[in-house]
């Protein structure tokens, strides 16, 4: 529940000079310290006792933390600084990365969007993350600083497939520093969509939210490859495998969506909380699942 | 509890202060600077009520450290009239008769002042999305839309 009162509990601002600092700071401090960039989740798990560091490290003004990138050959590179307002405004993104504008658009606010982060939404690990879904889909992967395989400390990439564990748990390790999230170019002739259920029709939590990004593909079936992410119907954001498979084996038809929501409804795990109950839950998730994939198909000509 | 001396414009004015870590912007304008236009509504990001600008940006500012704020900009509902001419969205909003109980009016100025800064015609679905993160429980809306239109169209006729 909400704590009306306006302080947080207390804690030690860090801020670390380097990536080599903070990582070396995280690690030492193991179970007690965590990176913050926007601060906000953090502040609202600090605020309610969900979370108790003693240490909240800022790794916002590190090197590389704010910048964008798109290459027209390798994709695209949001700094894990970057907040989502930057990410809506930035044409390069508009251009090759429709998807992810519409998911960050749907989060909350303005002036929370002018905080939040696409890479602590993903860190943030919520089943409910609104831009999760989309750089899942586009096969995003996370640039961490952290310990390497040789003892020292060094860059990996961590994809997003297998990357969440559970509500908050991520398969990142104390010392790690997230420092973007890389999307590849995303495939050609491709179309895709984000719906969002809330409890209003702006600013709220998904009830259930559905990406999905569809695009043409000579060596399927359908002649078409479907992603699918859904959010809010499982602990961790969920790919509805058997639909993606569905869509993609079976000639595209009104019955064909039709049969991959269904399997996308028998596939999720909601739970019943203050926003909708498990049952509501998966029959949105079959009718969103149908209302999506059916604009995205539409848009690819079918 | 660490603690830190930090810079920043409030205002346009240079404030040199030292706050402990966990203090929030909101906290730090309200009990340090005395700046109690600014309002306590959620403390969760939700309300809007606390919204400031922060580098022209507007912010939820029970979300920001104050330490966060060190050599930064700030501007808070106080410094959006002009040597006492208020700004036009304020005027506008009297005008039209979009305050009732005023707890939601600071937050909404500086979201509708930051909206004009960098679309100065915005069109009544804009504004209404701009607006997102501004609860109001008196007014329904109505009445703040038209005053931020008025506002706007104000601008133009000055401009032009």
């Amino acid at each position: 529940m909400h704590n009306p009162r306006p302080g947080l509990p207390e804690f030690d601002y860090v801020k670390p000079a380097t990536l080599g600092e903070a990582s070396a700071f995280l690690a030492a401090h193991a179970g007690e310290a965590r990176p913050f960039l926007g601060g906000t989740d953090a502040f609202v798990r600090l605020r309610d006792g969900a979370w108790r560091d003693r240490y909240v490290v800022d790794v916002k003004h590190l090197p590389g933390m704010r910048d964008i990138h798109f290459d027209p050959d390798k994709g695209l590179t949001i700094g894990a600084a970057v907040n989502m307002n930057q990410v809506i405004d930035h044409p390069d993104i508009q251009a090759h990365y429709p998807l992810l504008v519409e998911a960050a658009r749907s989060v909350a606010s303005y002036q929370l969007r002018s905080r939040a982060t696409v890479v602590g939404n993903i860190c943030n690990a919520s089943p409910a993350g609104d831009t999760t879904g989309a750089c899942m889909v586009l096969g995003g992967a996370l640039h961490v600083y952290g310990a390497a395989a040789d003892g020292g400390r060094g860059m990996r990439q961590v994809p997003l497939d297998g990357f969440f564990l559970g509500p908050g748990r991520t398969v990142l390790q104390p010392g790690d520093v997230v420092t973007a999230v890389h999307l590849p170019l995303p495939p050609a002739g491709c179309a895709g969509k984000y719906l969002k259920l809330g409890r209003n029709a702006v600013g709220d939590l998904a009830i259930v939210g559905v990406t999905a990004l569809g695009y043409p593909d000579a060596s399927a079936p359908s002649g078409y490859r479907f992603r699918l992410a859904l959010a809010s119907v499982a602990p961790v954001p969920f790919v509805p495998v058997q639909a993606e498979q569905i869509l993609s084996e079976a000639p595209l038809s009104a019955a064909a969506i039709a049969q991959a929501a269904a399997a996308a409804m028998n596939a999720v795990a909601p739970i019943n909380d203050a926003r909708g109950s498990a049952r509501y839950r998966s029959l949105m998730t079959r009718n969103l699942v149908q209302e999506a994939v059916t604009a995205v198909w539409e848009r690819l000509g079918g | 509890m660490a603690w830190h001396t930090i810079t920043f414009t409030i205002n346009g004015e240079t404030e040199r202060v030292t706050v402990p870590s966990h203090m929030t912007l909101l906290q730090m304008l309200r009990e340090e600077l005395a700046l109690t236009g600014t309002k306590n509504g959620c403390a969760a990001g939700e309300c809007g009520a606390c919204t400031v600008l922060l580098n022209g940006e507007p912010v939820n500012s029970c979300m920001v450290l104050a330490v966060e704020c060190d050599g930064a900009e700030l501007v808070s509902v106080e410094g959006l009239a002009d040597d006492g001419r208020l700004d036009p969205v304020q005027q506008a909003l009297i005008d039209v008769g979009g305050v009732q109980c005023g707890f939601c009016t600071p937050g909404v100025l500086i979201s509708a002042r930051a909206l004009l800064d960098r679309n100065p015609h915005p069109t009544e679905q804009e504004i209404r999305e701009a607006l997102v993160g501004n609860l109001c429980r008196c007014t329904g809306y109505v009445r703040i839309v038209a005053g931020i239109k008025q506002a706007a169209r104000e601008a133009a006729h000055v401009t032009h």
